[in-house]
């Protein structure tokens, strides 16, 4: 067998269009930048400048949109596992970043205190008690899909309604800052990388090696695939659709203390407001199916950063906020639509009609 | 084109990526016959239908039918049945909660000058079709009251009430037992006197013989040849279909057979049932013992196995695995004690089909392992190149997908799977079902050496004839019960008089 060109071997590449996808967004920066007559590269460079304080941080548009896309690309690694193991989603994570950042808000500042400079309880214990929280919170609703059948966007829409108003129940219906600098750490930066990216990186590199180093991520597909033969194989299918689920609970818990780290405070009513959207929409720009089974954990990821890429460049271009979502739809439509089937099905015939043609 | 001939394809060529699925295949039916479709599992046969009926893109050749002018090319199976050629698959694609009429007249239904459906009417003309066909239905139930025959049936009757010219039966008895298929044979031999041109496709040889008129034998995605079912006798179609002479599928002989009935239990089931599936039954397997499960379908063959292995948890009795009683609540249970389960149901029980071949084969093996004992890439490497050559499974290589291997192969795929795990005690149920002769002798030989090997199996199957050709012992179902066991004299005659009650049965 002749082996394959260059070009269909990056066209058959998994990440092929999610990658593209984000190049495409990097280009319509570069080309804004030209037609503004500002350095063409603009976008990737990186400085290093001063803050108001006495620190130095990077700064850059790349750093921004990492730094930006943070919890997104947190929540999306839960959101991947979810989709695939059960074809459905969890709607819940955006709210239940809330309630575990109010939780761990109200920990740190004391029960009805709204603004507290002084931590109740150590740091540690705050933040941990915030994840285990989200941690619970995945297992109930793990708890009704795996065990109780209840459609994933039904069972999830219980916490997706509810976990915000306990949330502001937590914290007296208050805005709970905690204006102590050590809280402000996990959205601040780490010398000078955004804390966010590192935490991040983090999650992502330990999913990525639990799924390389146990037979997780096999099992999480192959039940998604068939859970009834999945089931006579050995697995066990409700357990593992529950661990998924739980697993997203982790991951909104620790993406819901950094977006409350980011504003030293629990704004019930703000924190993660529709990222469960675009952690669903992250994991279909990744080419992942929404009918569940194969997953591509690096496509999730790239999906989440090409959302903030898009929000970042309106922004850039100059496109107010209250217009940007309209901008933001329009570009996600062109992105779905390059990645689904009859489009991938009609290059797919052409690439084999020239190699009929070629072969006469 | 010909007198008579309502069909013709000419020069038929279709290629997968990597494979001539199809290469220059000339096909013709004429009108009034029953003309089977014949060869191994991957031959094209499906490719060929699926060319006809507008689901595949074929890349050359063409397609004439009686009637109309110039080649037909369909681009769907709506396509297909505008020209007159519809398709009737072993799995039913109708509506079960809808009536029969419901399911004759979807899409189409007639209606009346107020642009309602007209329920009277369809209804009474549902009546009348069904009446002339010689099925005895009552139109206005819904289809899932009806047996899997029936339904097939309907949907035959809904294909030949949109003058349909051609007629194509995908395995259609696949899943009937034999009064059924008799059923199923009638109606399709009024329709080929009322001169409807009738594709039958199947891997029964018995029932080419039964009705067909003419055999085309696809090999490799090419043709063999055509003939007349009188110059083809059984042995030369078997011949052509493998591309070399079988002497016959009963070369495993019984003789090698060995008497096990004093070798250690290795299952000894008491009273165990599950409600609603299958009435409390006693069951020993020795070690190296293959037992039978014989029984129309429906009778609780497959129950009676999934009781065992925890597919549906036993509601009472117990269970002993070498002489130790165990407890078993879910399939893994089973499988720590030693046992695997080749399921029945293939598509929906058995492959994982988005997963390669070679996470195919590691499965049960890594679900025993656990999530944590990950079996390194070189390791599983090894595992499913040893298996695809042990049972040999034809495929591309081992990351090829699962569901684009055939249907025989993906069988193979499974019980790769279940040997990997080096089963003490494997059930098999309807291991052969839809694959061809030369899998089938293939697989019965397996069973035979696997017991040789001091394994027990419980071997599931509908055909008689391989059961007796690899048990030692048969246990007989019929209506959700065990009712007896053979163990001396097993012939065909004995079985069947088992099965149908009164002697025979201890």
């Amino acid at each position: 067998m002749k082996k394959d060109s260059f070009w269909k071997r990056v066209t058959g590449w998994s990440l092929f269009l999610p990658v593209v996808s984000l190049l495409l967004v990097m280009a319509v920066n570069i080309i804004h930048d030209i037609a503004v007559g500002a350095n063409p590269l603009s976008f990737f460079m990186i400085t290093l400048r001063q803050t108001t304080g006495n620190g130095t941080i990077l700064y850059g548009r790349i750093i921004d949109i990492l730094n930006r896309g943070s919890e997104v690309a947190i929540l999306a690694i839960g959101m991947t596992l979810v989709v695939s193991s059960s074809a459905g989603t969890d709607i819940s994570v955006g709210s239940v970043m809330s309630l575990c950042a109010s939780f761990c808000c109200m920990l740190l500042a004391g029960y009805g205190v709204s603004s507290a400079t002084t931590l109740a309880c150590p740091l540690i214990v705050g933040i941990l008690a915030g994840i285990l929280l989200g941690v619970i919170c995945g297992m109930f609703n793990g708890t009704l899909v795996a065990y109780f059948g209840i459609q994933p966007m039904v069972a999830t829409l219980i916490l997706y309604s509810a976990a915000r108003a306990i949330g502001l129940l937590l914290c007296n219906d208050l805005i709970v800052y905690v204006r102590n600098g050590t809280f402000g750490i996990f959205g601040g930066f780490l010398g000078v990388i955004p804390t966010p990216v590192v935490i991040a990186a983090i999650c992502i590199l330990v999913m990525t090696l639990v799924l390389k180093k146990t037979a997780l991520g096999m099992y999480i597909q192959s039940v998604g695939i068939n859970g009834r033969a999945s089931r006579i194989a050995g697995l066990n299918s409700k357990r593992i659709i529950f661990l998924t689920y739980m697993l997203c609970g982790l991951f909104a818990g620790i993406a819901g203390i950094v977006a409350s780290s980011r504003i030293t405070s629990a704004d019930s009513n703000n924190i993660g407001l529709y990222f469960e959207m675009d952690a669903i929409l992250a994991v279909a720009l990744g080419g992942n199916s929404l009918g569940g089974g194969k997953f591509n954990l690096a496509g999730s990821i790239i999906g989440a950063y090409t959302i903030q890429a898009i929000t970042t460049t309106l922004y850039a271009l100059g496109v107010s906020s209250t217009q940007a979502p309209v901008f933001k739809a329009v570009i996600v439509i062109l992105i779905v639509a390059i990645q689904a089937p009859p489009l991938k099905a009609y290059m797919k015939r052409r690439n084999m009609a020239k190699q009929v043609k070629g072969a006469a | 084109m010909e007198e008579n001939v309502v069909l013709t394809a000419r020069g038929i060529t279709m290629t997968f990526p990597g494979v001539k699925a199809l290469e220059n295949v000339d096909f013709t039916l004429r009108k009034g016959e029953i003309h089977a479709l014949m060869g191994e599992n991957g031959a094209g046969k499906s490719t060929l239908i699926k060319c006809l009926t507008g689901i595949n893109d074929f890349e050359a050749g063409e397609i004439h039918v009686d009637g109309i002018s110039g080649p037909v090319k369909n681009h769907s199976t709506k396509d297909a049945q505008e020209v007159g050629i519809s398709t009737v698959y072993q799995e039913v694609n109708l509506c079960p909660n809808l009536s029969v009429a419901e399911n004759l007249f979807i899409g189409r239904e007639p209606m009346t000058k107020f642009h309602t459906v007209d329920r009277r009417s369809y209804n009474k003309r549902s009546q009348k079709i069904m009446d002339e066909l010689g099925i005895a239905v009552d139109v206005t139930q819904n289809l899932e009251n009806y047996s899997l025959a029936i339904q097939q049936m309907v949907a035959i009757a809904r294909a030949v009430d949109m003058d349909c010219k051609v007629l194509i039966l995908d395995e259609p008895t696949s899943s009937l037992d034999d009064e059924e298929v008799e059923k199923l044979f009638t109606l399709m031999r009024s329709l080929r006197d009322k001169g409807v041109g009738i594709i039958f496709v199947t891997h029964f040889l018995e029932q080419v013989y039964a009705v067909c008129d003419r055999i085309t034998v696809l090999r490799d995605g090419q043709l063999v040849g055509e003939y007349p079912i009188a110059d083809l006798p059984r042995v030369k179609l078997v011949a052509a279909m493998m591309g070399k002479n079988l002497d016959d599928l009963a070369e495993i002989q019984k003789e090698s057979i060995e008497d096990v009935s004093r070798n250690p239990l290795e299952i000894s089931a008491k009273g165990l049932s599950h409600t609603g599936t299958i009435k409390p039954f006693d069951l020993d397997i020795h070690k190296g013992e293959v037992v039978g499960i014989a029984g129309l379908l429906g009778s609780g063959r497959s129950e009676l196995a999934r009781a065992i292995y925890g597919a549906d948890r036993a509601s009472s009795g117990t269970l002993s695995v070498g002489g130790k009683e165990v407890k078993i609540k879910e399939p893994i249970d089973a499988m720590n004690l030693g046992m695997g389960m080749l399921p029945d149901d293939r598509k929906a029980e058995g492959i994982i089909g988005d997963l390669s071949v070679r996470e195919n084969i590691i499965l049960a093996l890594q679900a025993k392992r656990g999530m944590f004992n990950l079996l390194s890439r070189a390791k599983q490497e090894e595992i499913a190149a040893r298996y695809i050559d042990l049972v040999q499974i034809k495929t591309a290589d081992q990351e090829t997908l699962v569901k684009q291997l055939s249907g025989g192969n993906q069988q193979k795929v499974i019980l790769a799977r279940w040997l990997a795990t080096d089963p003490d005690f494997l059930i098999l149920d309807e291991p052969t079902r839809g694959i061809d002769v030369g899998t089938k002798s293939e697989i019965q030989k397996m069973i035979v050496k696997l017991a040789g090997e001091g394994k027990s199996i419980l071997f599931i199957s509908s055909e008689i004839a391989e059961m007796l050709r690899t048990c030692n012992r048969m246990a007989i179902m019929r209506d959700g019960e065990k009712v007896g066991e053979l163990d001396h004299d097993l012939t065909q005659e004995n079985v069947m008089k088992a099965i149908a009650g009164g002697e025979g049965t201890k």
